[in-house]
């Protein structure tokens, strides 16, 4: 690894006039399971590390009775352990296990996953389908983007230089509301996705499903929300053909690559068999209440 | 670009070191402080070789810079026997041969050693996924699944003396 210029902010106002002031220079350290690897290859040579971990309020996790706060350098370790998120979101402790090995999630942070961008980023297809909003700091103030407005290709967001992502919120599950994720690999564990998949769904008290979100990561430069899928949902009781006209609806929207993990058209039937599957664990959590 | 004065506390222990802020935590370990149970595997967080307990946490030692490791608690392979006697997972690999040429062995054995502390009765399927981030090239896994579950189980045959 390269030389580089270290600064620990203790304060948030510090840390994004650090990073603004260094620009392009400059990387924000995180958990650094990513970023050392990618130093280390010297695929890239920041001039200066900020080490954000030392500011104070940036992790841990809030419930109220609205919405779930999750501190954007929450380990993910601590969001597939967290009794509040097995309780409000399952579906994202589920995705956090899913993550490296343990000494990865004893280090990595949700934050840090989403801000590298991978297009199989294994914590964002859940937020996309839980309508997650992204809390963002910078020089002109703060922002709220929502979380499929935040990736704008492989490794790029909406960040600008200086802004730091502090958090993370979402809508705890409701009654009769359910969500869950999937994802395949070669290798049951330590691989990375090759298809990943999140479904939400909300039903009425007649069992009409009034809300659907169903998100794909690593079939396209960013993870994407389904829309046509989630329209053809959206009014309807479920039923074997609306879920399947919803599946080939999820399908179309993949845009998938061959590349060294896997090809096109095994994504695209990964995607099939994931959706098809989502979906009917999402009902039947949604008919349960929410509980996975 | 200037050394910093880190104070990391190993094994009980205060260590002052002068470093480069991009020194990893793993290298400090092995060469300046000369801690070399921890073993540098593939340095890209992939094979566990360096796996140490950061406040009690197992974390792969490579992908950690040692300016973070400042005031934090590090446990290292040779902080784990106490008075002349071994850690009761030492003692398991022993005595089920779960180890060949050793280069894994310190982070498998910190990381099991923390997982059955987080919870004792992890089933062997936990054990499993618990150390899926430990490559070992030698012994296939089968002995060092065993030792857990025995460690796990209570069904160690005696204490061997730390060298």
């Amino acid at each position: 690894m390269y030389p580089f210029e270290y600064i620990e902010p203790s304060t948030l106002p510090e840390a994004v006039a650090a990073l603004a002031e260094h620009g392009p220079d400059a990387v924000a350290l995180a958990g650094g399971t990513d970023l050392l690897v990618m130093m280390r290859a010297d695929t890239i040579r920041p001039k200066v590390v900020v080490n954000i971990k030392r500011i104070p309020g940036l992790s841990g996790i809030a419930a109220t009775n609205g919405d779930v706060r999750v501190g954007a350098l929450t380990l993910v370790r601590d969001i597939e352990k967290s009794p509040v998120l097995r309780a409000r979101a399952p579906a994202l402790s589920e995705a956090a296990r899913w993550l490296g090995s343990v000494q990865i999630r004893h280090l990595a942070t949700i934050g840090g996953n989403l801000c590298r961008a991978a297009p199989s980023a294994e914590m964002a297809p859940t937020l996309l389908a839980l309508g997650a909003r992204l809390h963002l700091v910078g020089v002109q103030g703060q922002r709220v983007v929502p979380v499929e407005d935040f990736f704008l290709g492989p490794g790029r967001t909406v960040l600008q230089p200086g802004e730091i992502l502090v958090e993370i919120s979402l809508d705890g599950l409701a009654p009769r509301s359910g969500s869950t994720y999937l994802r395949h690999s070669i290798r049951p564990l330590m691989d990375l996705a090759l298809v990943n998949v999140a479904a939400y769904l909300a039903l009425d008290a007649a069992g009409t499903i009034t809300e659907a979100r169903i998100a794909l990561g690593a079939v396209a430069p960013t993870p994407i929300r389904a829309r046509a899928a989630e329209a053809e949902l959206c009014g309807h009781t479920a039923d074997p053909a609306l879920f399947e006209r919803a599946t080939e609806a999820a399908v179309a929207a993949a845009r998938p690559i061959s590349d060294v993990r896997s090809t096109a058209v095994y994504r695209s039937r990964m995607v099939r068999l994931l959706t098809q599957r989502a979906l009917a664990q999402t009902l039947a959590a949604a008919q349960n209440g929410h509980v996975q | 670009m200037k050394k910093l004065m880190l104070s990391l506390a190993v094994n009980g222990q205060v260590y002052d070191v002068a470093a480069f802020p991009h020194r990893t935590l793993l290298e400090v370990l092995r060469d300046d402080i000369g801690l070399t149970g921890t073993k540098r595997g593939c340095d890209d967080g992939d094979c566990g070789a360096c796996t140490v307990l950061l406040d009690g946490l197992p974390v792969t030692s490579c992908l950690v810079l040692a300016v973070d490791a400042v005031e934090k608690t590090i446990t290292t392979i040779e902080g784990l026997a106490t008075a002349g006697q071994l850690h009761p997972m030492q003692q398991a690999f022993i005595e089920h041969g779960a180890l060949q040429c050793g280069f894994c062995t310190p982070g498998l054995i910190v990381t099991a050693k923390q997982l059955l502390e987080e919870k004792p009765d992890s089933s062997d399927e936990e054990i499993r996924a618990g150390l899926a981030g430990n490559l070992c090239r030698c012994t296939g896994y089968v002995q060092i699944l065993a030792a857990v579950a025995a460690c796990r189980d209570g069904q160690l045959a005696g204490q061997t003396e730390a060298p």
